[in-house]
């Protein structure tokens, strides 16, 4: 095996799965943005590119959704703490046959929302639009994913359990009740299901766990990576253990209870929406307490900065991760909610989110883990990752802006009142004036879709030197 | 609300902001050996761990949140009690409404009288109904008024219950349910065949004469007593005139006797809601002249 340690008293690291999601993860990144891409395009020029039902911005939509999130994210997690688990625990992979089976079976996940969705099966439910067959596939996975993981952790040859792998404990425990009680349903056949819950109930049962998905798949999760590749690619030790301690269970206590700010002014009582919103609030500092704690573990290696690129990822996103987590507890305010909710505004936030954040941690993981997965002293073309950091980085600025002002400028317009006190204007007058907006927004998602391109080429260098490499293998315990 | 499910609601909401205080002092009070340099000792891979006092500024904005939090609570409410300022969504939307009426009322009220067809040739009154027409009865009618499948079109002069200052604003006020029946279990496939090939004929449209005219049999059974003799239709029940181009079912993706076989076997049941509680008489009035203005 290509990743073995010289060291002899280390335990063999079994990289093989992680090699396969970790190429699955850029994958997965090209096919979800470019979906996004391209319904973003749809939304400037519907008619030109409408191919008929099955490629509809409706039905293309959750599949950009699922595959960013599940399978872009979903993979790079897998990667990300299959590599670190066994690293900070000193020890191999539990239960390597059932790794195993968590990718394959997270591949036919994937494929199979491939084909579902555009062919309009879908429960309707945000986030979890796949039928039942499909999500007691993903049950059962994401058990085995929990075994493998809990498993490796009980035969650490360490004394404590390392940060990173509370979060990702945290993570996986959680993502696992989330699924199984949001995506509870009456089958009336094959490809169809109706919602266990009912009216406000669904909706609530629904936004406890969006909200969540976005809590613990994408910031506990990603927090988990952030906390093993930040202090390994700066070589500097993590800021503050107790910080560590602190936010770590206000965060997965408060999360919990936030998502009741997706539904204020709804049919949701009155005292779930101040609920909601207060406990957004209160999440405003165990959210920076990450920051802090990733930032702060630059101090004294600031300076590595101009020259590493890979660092440049992981800090530039923290700094998205500190943005879109101030961001969020304050369009959790109801008097900022009533002018921001369902406008653009929502979707800038959750790709600053997606793109600032689990996108720029994930490339810097990605980018720091190809050399040692592969066993070469460092990716083919350290330029290239720089070019695709700028990249990256003006995408994300361009998206974001482009949404925050046509959000903005959507919410004062479906606000404005005539002097007789009807509406100023009408729903398509503020369509009309978004679109200069979705063009910058395409343009700054195109150019995020090509830095992914440049990251698959990059690797693919990098892959095709490990073979040519005779020397290669040196590089292997960095 | 039970009560048990009350207090389940503040032991959840106040006892996390409690549990997150005693979590921060209980963290901030553990010993650190002096040596802010020093490492836990841990290492991980080769990651080490420092243990820094948590940032001044940060605790000060988690407490300020936590204590906002509580107040929050306090003033609007938690579980079954209302909060200090007894405030409720319902209360805040009514308040807003009863601003909105003592600003914008006095505009509005000086039309209640104004008779219909006045309203619809007055430029601002017409004005002002149409901004109600768009507020509220566009989502289903269209910005133009010209409605869509099931959806009738005002501008046009076909009416299903008289294009008349009356009958409009009783379509306004009251609502309307326009009832076809299901014919399937009554007539059979066959049948419903040749009516449909009748009211083809009778509207001008391309048509088999030979079941056309075995439909004029199954017509004057079942359908006269709605539709009428002549076929043009019955205002008083709401029933359509059939001699007419004028199709309230008809989608665009479809030939015209799919939708008219389809209206025929499985019927129709068209609503039109009541806005009488919902506008008031002097909106009502501004926007039944506004509708009346649109087909003349």
């Amino acid at each position: 095996m290509s990743s073995q340690t010289s060291t002899t008293d280390r335990p063999q690291y079994n990289m093989d799965v992680v090699k396969l999601f970790t190429i699955m993860t850029i994958v997965w990144g090209i096919v979800g943005m470019g979906v996004g891409v391209l319904i973003a395009a749809q939304l400037i020029w519907p008619d030109a590119l409408s191919f008929g039902p099955w490629l509809h911005f409706g039905r293309l939509r959750p599949l950009h959704t699922n595959a960013v999130i599940f399978a872009f994210g979903g993979s790079a997690l897998f990667a990300t703490s299959y590599y670190s688990v066994q690293r900070t625990c000193q020890a191999t992979l539990a239960f390597p046959k059932l790794a195993m089976f968590t990718f394959w079976g997270w591949q036919a996940i994937i494929l199979s929302a491939a084909i579902t969705l555009p062919l309009g099966l879908t429960s309707g439910k945000e986030y979890a639009e796949l039928e039942w067959p499909i999500d007691i596939a993903i049950a059962v996975v994401w058990l085995s994913y929990l075994a493998v993981f809990s498993k490796t952790i009980m035969a650490r040859r360490t004394p404590h359990i390392y940060v990173g792998n509370w979060f990702y404990m945290a993570f996986i425990v959680t993502v696992a009740i989330l699924h199984v009680v949001n995506s509870a349903a009456i089958p009336v056949g094959m490809f169809k299901s109706y919602s266990a819950y009912a009216g406000t109930t669904d909706a609530m049962i629904q936004w406890w766990y969006g909200h969540n998905a976005v809590g613990f798949f994408l910031t506990a999760g990603f927090l988990g990576m952030m906390y093993y590749f930040v202090p390994k690619q700066t070589g500097r030790p993590v800021y503050s253990y107790r910080l560590s301690i602190v936010h770590f269970w206000a965060l997965i206590s408060i999360y919990m209870w936030a998502g009741g700010h997706h539904l204020h002014y709804s049919a949701l009582p009155d005292w779930a929406q101040s609920l909601g919103m207060v406990m957004s609030l209160v999440l405003l500092a165990p959210s920076w307490g990450g920051m802090i704690n990733g930032m702060m573990t630059l101090s004294g290696a600031w300076h590595k900065l101009r020259t590493d690129p890979i660092l440049r990822f992981l800090v530039v996103s923290l700094s998205f991760y500190g943005m879109s987590t101030f961001e969020g507890p304050m369009m959790a305010i109801k008097t900022v909610n009533a002018l921001s909710h369902n406008t653009d505004w929502t979707i800038g936030h959750v790709h600053s989110g997606a793109l600032g954040w689990v996108a720029m941690i994930t490339i810097g993981a990605v980018y720091h883990m190809i050399p040692r997965l592969y066993g070469v002293a460092e990716m083919y073309s350290v330029k290239l990752i720089n070019t695709h950091f700028w990249l990256a980085t003006v995408g994300v600025v361009f998206y974001i802006v482009a949404m925050w002002v046509n959000g903005i400028m959507q919410g004062l317009m479906w606000r404005a009142v005539n002097s007789d006190g009807y509406l100023m204007y009408s729903f398509v007058q503020s369509l009309e004036a978004s679109y200069a907006g979705y063009i910058v927004r395409l343009i700054g998602g195109g150019i995020f879709f090509v830095g992914m391109l440049v990251m698959a080429y990059n690797v693919w260098k990098t892959v095709q030197l490990s073979k040519t490499d005779a020397t290669a293998s040196v590089a292997q315990t960095v | 609300m039970s009560s048990f499910l009350h207090w389940y609601i503040w032991i959840v909401a106040i006892g996390s902001i409690v549990a997150l205080f005693w979590l921060i002092q209980a963290t901030r009070n553990v010993e650190s050996s002096g040596d802010e340099d020093a490492t836990t000792g841990h290492n991980f891979d080769g990651i080490e761990e420092y243990n820094k006092p948590l940032p001044a500024w940060w605790l000060y904005l988690f407490w300020g949140t936590m204590v906002y939090g509580l107040g929050y609570y306090a003033y609007y409410g938690l579980g079954n009690w209302n909060g200090l300022a007894d405030w409720s969504s319902v209360g805040q939307l009514a308040d807003e409404q009863r601003a909105h009426d003592e600003e914008f009322g006095a505009l509005f009220e000086k039309f209640a009288t104004m008779p219909i067809e006045t309203i619809a040739t007055d430029a601002k009154a017409l004005q002002l109904g149409r901004q109600i027409f768009e507020n509220n009865c566009s989502l289903c009618h269209g910005v133009s008024a010209e409605g869509s499948n099931g959806f009738p079109n005002l501008t046009d002069s076909a009416s299903l219950y008289g294009n008349t200052p009356d009958s409009i604003k009783t379509s306004i006020e009251m609502g309307r349910k326009g009832i076809m029946p299901a014919w399937q279990a009554i007539l059979g496939d066959e049948k419903i065949t040749q009516v449909t090939q009748y009211v083809l004929s009778i509207s001008g449209q391309k048509h088999d004469a030979a079941a056309a005219a075995l439909g004029q049999t199954v017509y004057a059974q079942s359908c006269v007593g709605c539709h009428g003799m002549d076929a043009s239709g019955n205002s008083f029940v709401g029933a359509p005139n059939l001699t007419d181009d004028e199709w309230l079912y008809s989608r665009p993706q479809n030939a015209l006797a799919v939708d008219i076989r389809n209206s025929i076997a499985l019927g129709r049941a068209g609503v039109m809601p009541a806005w009488k509680d919902r506008l008031g008489d002097a909106k009502v009035q501004l926007l039944t002249g506004y509708v009346y203005s649109l087909s003349r």
